[in-house]
């Protein structure tokens, strides 16, 4: 570990003290205690990482710090908060305000709802600076100006004129970050500040965060559920598991030796970036050396129109696709990585006949076909088809879940009645539920399961492949583990194809034979695991495995190579056409596109 | 933008020509001749027959319609059959009373709603709230001619504020404005209460009060703007929900609009005022949706008109 960072620094003032604090939730069934006697100092100049999965109730105490609970639904029921000398809880509404964005501030998730759509950025941090500061509103344009330099943003003047959705989400977190920072506060708490953000925009912002504290030796509360994030950030660690602190400790001995066994397992089920360095992937229906293709694809586009002028014409397209090609084999698993737009969500609602495309999609060898009858349909998803992200939004909440796996039996008209029923209940024991559970609806299940019963319903028709559309990003870590082992199981057991788009380098990683890496509506790079991982050749695939944080404070990097700019648009004005990437082999069928 | 206003202006005149055409089918299908009612009771078939010569009565569908499409161009709306006058004319004296009148419905139902829903939306699931909604339960749900008939019976015969009836001063055109914005007042709350109600949700919300900003700063620098925004787009909508109402609240207060003129031709069958005021009150919607959506991306950004 490379000691730049500060590490126990006895000497530096405490500026935030929490005691024994409780939150409690009123629910239907009676008050909740989400927050469970809560208790740590915060250093001058310290980063204090608050971290668990959803539920420990991490949110809950930057909210309860901030005084800023869903009231009289949450609110705190005990113990202190005391910051210079006044305790927090026993303030009033108007003096609390007093304390918001002056002395403490805070960050939230998601920087794209997290700003005022109908005010200007220039007017939004203008009010945070007159909120505690009595000078006059060209001062504070000035100051506003001026905290937009200090978050490096380009070109500040221009932005003060602009609305959020006019900004990337990079570029919006750090207009959160310059409007939290505006009346240099004590304490910055940061609630998942990058959790919403792609690696390389996430690693910009860490950076940020890391310089800015240095600057004004603002002490920050980190909330994560990263654990990348917290080894990257952290002096020290706070591991919350159902509202109570199960360990509290400084960064290094936390990661090396964790006392908790929940703070154990925690760590142990993140997948780590490099933990399958120097080992092939097994594929059980590879032995030959040559597995049946299950799906193959050639010179795929998508290309979304955009109208505009007096007749409502195409001016303009949005390339999302490029001339994609790829195959997929019996039992193997193709990770597709890329960050957010870059078109590999598209090519997944493409092979699904979601979205109108061109080129050509064979699934088992068998042309799809843009426009079919719905028999032919049929036919070819019978042979594919798909887990979708959030397993909350993708079951309709008014069906039973039994029906819900049923539904792709009855529609294919392939069982009925008893035999239904127990094709549905082979699902369920398969997935790791229980046949009993057939008949309740989705809302009375977990993430997780939710998802294991996304992944039985893909499975009802025995397809030969399945699209995972960032199928475990929305679980926590643990959960994701067991997912990950499932869908790995069935693999094996069915010689199941696997199509893993995902944005999380650490996952596809842990799940891939083959990965290919897109850019900008291309594939820039494609190979086996170990080509890409342990020998990335592309620029923009060595930028992207750069960006992830690793999980070991001893592998910390105080200065993050930072990734500089944003991906240019994909929209381009009608006639103008992307340049296709032409490919080398740099052995072995490791293909890697030519830099133009 | 500007080929947006170009392609909306374009689409407007196909809607009016389009309503232009229905009402005159209908109208041409109404059993009343005319020629008969012009020449009276008393005129011999010969006159009869001379009339609809001169009004091109007798000529076929198309060419009829033609001619009145010639005739509107060139903004003329025809004549009256029976008041032997042009129907621009009627209008054009009738319009200012109207358009005063709906403006002090406008200002009534924004007042009154967007306050009502306010007020319940900070209140929400209190007797205050409950009360608000149900009153204006009673105002979306009330004809507009029980509600007018009330309000004269209590403010003006009983109470004796207000004159029963008239054109002239404001305090003419108070009942006559309540009772054409009683029924948006309603509506107007409820929208407002559930905007209201789903914005103060948003983490725009929750980062304005995290910067430290007063309660009514939160509540009218961030959210009002925002819960507003589907409100302007139902103003539009309004002037055509207006323009029914106007008949029925016109009659009941002898407020001199077209309103007014509408009902009585429609009574005397007198054709030329019927479309006349229909094609008004057409161009009175068309034009309320179209400033409706231009004023939208004045308040909200992420509007682009293409």
């Amino acid at each position: 570990m490379s000691e730049t960072s500060p590490t126990p620094q006895t000497d530096k003032k405490t500026v935030l003290s929490v005691r024994d604090l409780k939150t409690a939730v009123a629910t239907p069934q009676g008050q909740k205690i989400v927050v469970d006697g809560l208790s740590f100092d915060l250093r001058e100049g310290e980063t204090l990482c608050i971290a668990g999965e959803s539920g420990s109730g991490k949110s809950m105490t930057a909210l309860s710090i901030m005084r800023l609970l869903p009231e009289p639904m949450a609110r705190i029921a005990g113990g202190t908060i005391d910051l210079g000398g006044r305790d927090l809880t026993a303030l009033g509404e108007s003096e609390m305000r007093k304390v918001r964005g002056d002395d403490v501030a805070m960050i939230f998730q998601e920087p794209m709802t997290s700003l005022n759509p109908v005010l200007t950025i220039g007017r939004q941090l203008r009010e945070a600076v007159l909120a505690h500061e009595s000078v006059s509103r060209a001062k504070a344009d000035a100051r506003a100006l001026e905290i937009l330099r200090d978050v490096r943003l380009s070109e500040p003047e221009q932005r003060l004129k602009q609305y959020p959705h006019e900004l990337s989400g990079g570029m919006r977190q750090r207009v959160m970050i310059a409007m939290a920072l505006a009346c240099h506060p004590k304490v910055l708490i940061a609630d998942e500040p990058t959790t919403a953000l792609d690696v390389t925009i996430q690693a910009q912002i860490l950076q940020l965060m890391r310089d800015l504290q240095k600057e004004t030796g603002t002490a920050i509360v980190l909330i994560t559920h990263d654990m990348g994030v917290v080894a990257e950030m952290a002096d020290r660690v706070i591991v919350m598991q159902h509202g109570r602190i199960v360990e509290d400790n400084a960064v290094a001995p936390l990661f090396a030796a964790p006392k908790d066994p929940y703070t154990a397992e925690l760590l142990a089920a993140v997948p780590k970036l490099g933990a399958m360095a120097g080992k092939d992937p097994a594929n059980a229906h590879l032995q030959d050396g040559a597995a049946a293709k299950v799906v193959e694809v050639e010179d795929l586009t998508v290309r979304f129109n955009l109208k505009g002028g007096v007749l409502h014409r195409v001016v303009s397209r949005v390339h999302a696709v490029e001339g994609v090609g790829f195959d997929l084999h019996r039992g193997e698993t193709l990770g597709l990585v890329g960050e957010s737009g870059c078109g590999k969500s598209t090519i997944g609602k493409a092979l699904m006949n979601l979205v109108p495309w061109e080129g050509s999609i064979r699934v088992c060898g068998e042309h799809v076909m843009r426009s079919r009858t719905a028999a032919a349909d049929r036919g070819y998803r019978r042979n594919l088809q798909m887990v979708f992200q959030d397993p909350y939004a993708s079951l309709d909440p008014r069906m039973t879940v039994g029906d819900l796996v049923g539904e792709p039996l009855v529609i294919h008209g392939l069982a009925r009645g008893q035999e239904l029923e127990d094709r549905v209940a082979g699902l369920f024991r398969r997935v790791g539920l229980t046949p009993e559970q057939m008949r309740r609806h989705p809302h009375e299940f977990s993430g997780g399961q939710r998802q294991r019963i996304c992944i039985a319903r893909a499975l009802a028709l025995e397809p030969k492949a399945i699209v995972a559309d960032e199928s475990v990003s929305a679980l926590d870590v643990s959960v994701q583990a067991q997912v990950l082992d499932l869908m790995k199981e069935l693999q094996d057991e069915m010689g199941l194809a696997y199509l893993f788009i995902s944005h999380d380098m650490a996952v596809v990683e842990q799940v891939s034979h083959r990965v290919a890496v897109m850019y900008l509506g291309q594939i820039v790079e494609v190979g086996t695991r170990r080509q890409i991982f342990e020998n990335p050749q592309h620029s923009y695939t060595k930028k992207l495995l750069k960006a992830v944080p690793i999980p070991d404070p001893g592998r910390r990097r105080d200065a993050f190579e930072v990734p500089t700019g944003e991906i240019p648009s994909p929209v381009l004005p009608l006639g103008q056409s992307v340049e296709r990437v032409r490919y080398v082999d740099v052995g072995n069928r490791h293909l890697v596109a030519e830099a133009p | 933008m500007g080929s947006y206003i170009l392609r909306r202006v374009l689409q407007s005149l196909l809607i009016l020509l389009g309503i232009s055409f229905l009402t005159f089918v209908l109208l041409y299908l109404i059993p009343a001749d005319p020629a008969r009612q012009i020449a009276g009771r008393s005129a011999t078939a010969q006159t009869v027959e001379n009339i609809r010569e001169q009004l091109g009565l007798n000529l076929p569908f198309y060419q009829q319609y033609f001619r009145y499409l010639t005739g509107l161009v060139q903004g003329d709306l025809g004549r009256s059959y029976l008041q032997k006058t042009e129907v621009g004319e009627l209008i054009a004296s009738r319009l200012p009373a109207t358009l005063l009148l709906m403006l002090g419905a406008i200002v009534c139902e924004l007042a009154i709603g967007l306050t009502m829903g306010l007020v319940a939306a900070l209140r929400r699931n209190t007797a205050a709230d409950t009360s608000l909604m149900v009153l204006s339960f009673v105002g979306v749900s009330s004809p507009q001619f029980v509600i007018g008939i009330l309000l004269l019976y209590v403010f003006a015969v009983q109470l004796g504020w207000f004159p029963i009836g008239g054109y002239g001063t404001f305090r003419h055109m108070v009942l006559p404005s309540l009772t054409l914005g009683f029924l948006g007042a309603g509506w107007y709350s409820r929208m407002m209460r559930s905007s209201m109600i789903d914005v103060l949700r948003q983490d725009f919300i929750r980062t304005a009060r995290a910067k430290g900003l007063k309660r009514w700063q939160v509540l009218f620098g961030h959210a009002m703007p925002n819960a507003l925004l589907p409100i302007i787009a139902m103003i539009g909508i309004d002037i055509g929900l207006f323009m029914s109402g106007i008949v029925v609240v016109e009659s009941v207060f002898g407020w001199p609009g077209i309103g007014q003129l509408a009902w009585q031709a429609i009574q005397r069958v007198d054709i030329p005022i019927i479309m006349g005021v229909t094609l008004v009150s057409a161009f009175a919607i068309v034009l309320g949706n179209f400033l409706a959506d231009m004023i939208a991306p004045l308040i909200d950004p992420r509007i682009k008109l293409r």
